[in-house]
């Protein structure tokens, strides 16, 4: 079965993230295909490069990222909730003109119809947050 | 092939971002050819009245956005009776009158007709 992920709230304020990356992990064990993840809300700031977790702690970001090299999956995050939370690629900072950029290597920002996609090209989109 | 998508909306229109970011979900949707309807229950059916004054607290009224939903095809709308109930507002004194209220048996049966269900 091919599934999609969305997460709507942040990391460390809320399970929501732990409980995804959690799913995420199990469906891909029991056989299944992972075909993105979105990120909206306050989930976009799951993809910040700039998130410093004590060492003791998980670092969601990076580890996000390692998920999806190794399944090649899809992590996109939602541009217009991303850019008014601070959360940039190099591209939308020069375009802003900010003097900095935290968007992670890995994700990509883009527009809300990504969602739409998730669930269109999914057989289940699973929520998680909000 | 067309999905039946059901998007959820659950939360009051100011407070959080939720509500907001619920309703951009679905206008973006509504440009992707699909089978949309949108349910408001719990505090969501607050989107729903009219002479909200949101300038005062620097938002954007729900009650001026969610009368462009039929514009952009979002027909299916509706609204939870027993969230309306609860929360002592009768059907006429909503935004629109062409919203149908579902009992909550009637809103199993919805979500069961669903492919996906975006909750909000």
């Amino acid at each position: 079965m091919i599934f999609s992920l969305a997460v709507y709230s942040p990391p460390y304020s809320s399970q929501a993230s732990e409980s995804a990356y959690r799913f995420a992990e199990a469906l891909l064990a029991e056989g299944h295909s992972l075909y993105r993840i979105f990120f909206y809300q306050d989930g976009v700031h799951n993809s910040s490069q700039l998130l410093t977790p004590p060492q003791d702690e998980t670092d969601f970001t990076s580890r996000w990222r390692e998920l999806s090299e190794r399944h090649h999956i899809d992590l996109v995050v939602c541009i217009a909730a991303a850019l008014k939370r601070g959360i940039l690629d190099e591209e939308e900072a020069n375009r802003y003109e900010k003097p900095a950029h935290n968007l992670h290597e890995g994700f990509a920002l883009s527009g809300l119809g990504q969602l739409v996609d998730a669930a269109l090209m999914s057989d289940r989109l699973v929520t998680f947050g909000g | 092939m067309r999905k039946k998508i059901l998007f959820i909306s659950r939360h009051a229109p100011y407070g959080s971002s939720i509500a907001k970011e619920a309703l951009d979900a679905v206008l973006t949707a509504a440009a992707y050819d699909q089978d949309l309807s949108l349910l408001f229950m719990d505090d969501g059916i607050f989107q729903l009245l009219p002479n909200q004054q949101a300038n005062a607290i620097g938002q954007k009224s729900f009650a001026s956005m969610l009368p462009a939903l039929p514009l952009y095809d979002v027909e299916n709308i509706f609204v939870h009776l027993e969230s309306l109930q609860a929360r002592g507002i009768s059907k006429n004194e909503l935004l629109f009158d062409s919203v149908q209220t579902l009992d909550s048996t009637a809103v199993s049966a919805l979500l069961a007709q669903q492919d996906h269900l975006l909750s909000f």
